[in-house]
C-alpha cells in the first residue's frame, strides 16, 4: 500500500502499474482487471452504495456509457459494500456496469490503489483512468463530500492513443 | 491528489442559447443544470425563487437541461415539454409548472390542459414532443453539464464556478455575495 511520510496512503499516479485484483462482482462471478488487457479501463472508487442523493456518480456513469464505449472503455465501480448491497444498489439505480465489493479482506483494492479512508473505513472517491496495457494514465482523488462527475475521465480518455 | 482544490467551470458560456431571468449584464450569474423529474431539483425549486426574490435585479438565472432518463423515465419528456414552450415564448411558465406538478409527470394530459389554459398551442407542443424536435438542444445542455463537472442534479454555478454546498437559499445567497465581492475587487465582471 502506497503511504506517505504521515502515514496515510497516497493515491498512485498516472505512469504507475495498475496493481492486479479480482474482486467478487456477484455470489459467483469475479472480475480481474487482466480481463480488460487491450481495452482501457474506468475505475471508480465510491464510499458507499445507497448514498442519499438521486443521479449520484454511478448513476452518471450509467447515463454515459455510450460516451465511454466510444472509447471502448470498460468501467467499474469499487466500493467495500457486500456483493449483496451491490446487487440491490445496481437494480435500484439501473447501473449497466459491474460494481465490484471491496468487501474481503476489506479496502484491499483499495488500499492497494492508495484511496482507502481509515477514518472512515470507506473508499475515498477517487478515479482511474487505466490505459490498454494497464498503465494508469491518470488519477484523481476527489475532496471529502464532492462528486467528482467525469469531465476528468472523458478528457483522460480523449488523451489516451 | 493534494493542494487546493478548484472546483470545475462552466464550459459552455452563457449566451443567448440559453433561457434566463434576469438582467443579461446583471453582475451575479446562477446558473442550475436540472432535471425535471428529480425530486432534490424539485425541492431547490422553491429555494432558487427566494435567491431571486432577495437578489433582486443583481442576479440572472438560466436553466440547462441534465435530464437522467435511466433513473427518471420522465425527464426527457418533461424537458421536452418546457422546450417546446420555450419555443412559443413561454419557457419559464412551463419550467416553473412542471416543478410545482412534479407528481403528475407521466399523465402529458393533465400538462396539456395547463397550455391549453395559459393559450398556448398545446398540439404544436404534442406535436414537437413526438419529433422529438428540442432534443438535440437537450442533449446540447446534457453534454455540456458533463463537460463542465455536472455531478448530479442539481448542480448549480455561480459566475461559472460550479458550487458545492447545500441546495439551499440561504448558503447560495452567500456564495453570490462572496463572488460578487470578489470579482469587484479583482476588477472583472
Amino acid at each position: 500500500m502506497a503511504k506517505s511520510a504521515e502515514g496515510k496512503s497516497t493515491i498512485l499516479k498516472a505512469g504507475a502499474k495498475a496493481p492486479h485484483f479480482t474482486l467478487h462482482t456477484t455470489p459467483d462471478q469475479s472480475v480481474s482487471l487482466k480481463d480488460f488487457v487491450g481495452r482501457p479501463v474506468v475505475l471508480a472508487f465510491y464510499p458507499a452504495d445507497w448514498s442519499p442523493v438521486c443521479s449520484d456518480q454511478m448513476g452518471l456513469y450509467a447515463q454515459l456509457m455510450p460516451e465511454f464505449k466510444k472509447f471502448e472503455a470498460e468501467i467499474l465501480g469499487v466500493s467495500v459494500d457486500g456483493i449483496w448491497s451491490h446487487l440491490a444498489f445496481s437494480k435500484d439505480r439501473k447501473l449497466n456496469f459491474p460494481l465490484l465489493a471491496d468487501f474481503e479482506p476489506k479496502g484491499a483494492v483499495s488500499r492497494l490503489y492508495g484511496v482507502y479512508e481509515d477514518r472512515t473505513g470507506e473508499s475515498a472517491r477517487a478515479l482511474f483512468v487505466i490505459d490498454k496495457k494497464g498503465v494508469i494514465r491518470w488519477s484523481y482523488l476527489s475532496p471529502d463530500g464532492v462528486n467528482p462527475g467525469a469531465d476528468g475521465i472523458l478528457s483522460a480518455l480523449e488523451g489516451l492513443d | 491528489m493534494s493542494g487546493s482544490y478548484r472546483a470545475p467551470r462552466l464550459t459552455l458560456a452563457v449566451g443567448d442559447r440559453d433561457h434566463s431571468q434576469g438582467a443579461p449584464d446583471a453582475p451575479l450569474v446562477l446558473v442550475e443544470y436540472g432535471d425535471y423529474q428529480c425530486p432534490y431539483c424539485g425541492a431547490a425549486y422553491p429555494q432558487v425563487k427566494r435567491v431571486q426574490k432577495e437578489l433582486g435585479t443583481s442576479l440572472r438565472f438560466i436553466f440547462r437541461n441534465f435530464p437522467i432518463t435511466n433513473a427518471h423515465p420522465q425527464a426527457e419528456w418533461a424537458a421536452e415539454t418546457a422546450e417546446a414552450a420555450a419555443a412559443q415564448g413561454r419557457f419559464w411558465e412551463v419550467h416553473d409548472f412542471l416543478f410545482e406538478n412534479q407528481r403528475f409527470l407521466g399523465n402529458p394530459s393533465y400538462f396539456s390542459a395547463y397550455e391549453s389554459k395559459i393559450k398556448l398551442d398545446a398540439r404544436k407542443i404534442t406535436e414537437e414532443i413526438e419529433r422529438h424536435s428540442f432534443l438535440p438542444r437537450i442533449k446540447e445542455d446534457f453534454e455540456s453539464g458533463v463537460r463542465s463537472g455536472v455531478n448530479g442534479t442539481p448542480t448549480f454555478f455561480i459566475n461559472g464556478t460550479r458550487y458545492d454546498g447545500a441546495p439551499e437559499a440561504a448558503p447560495i445567497v452567500a456564495a453570490l455575495k462572496r463572488a460578487g465581492k470578489g470579482s469587484r475587487e479583482s476588477g472583472e465582471r
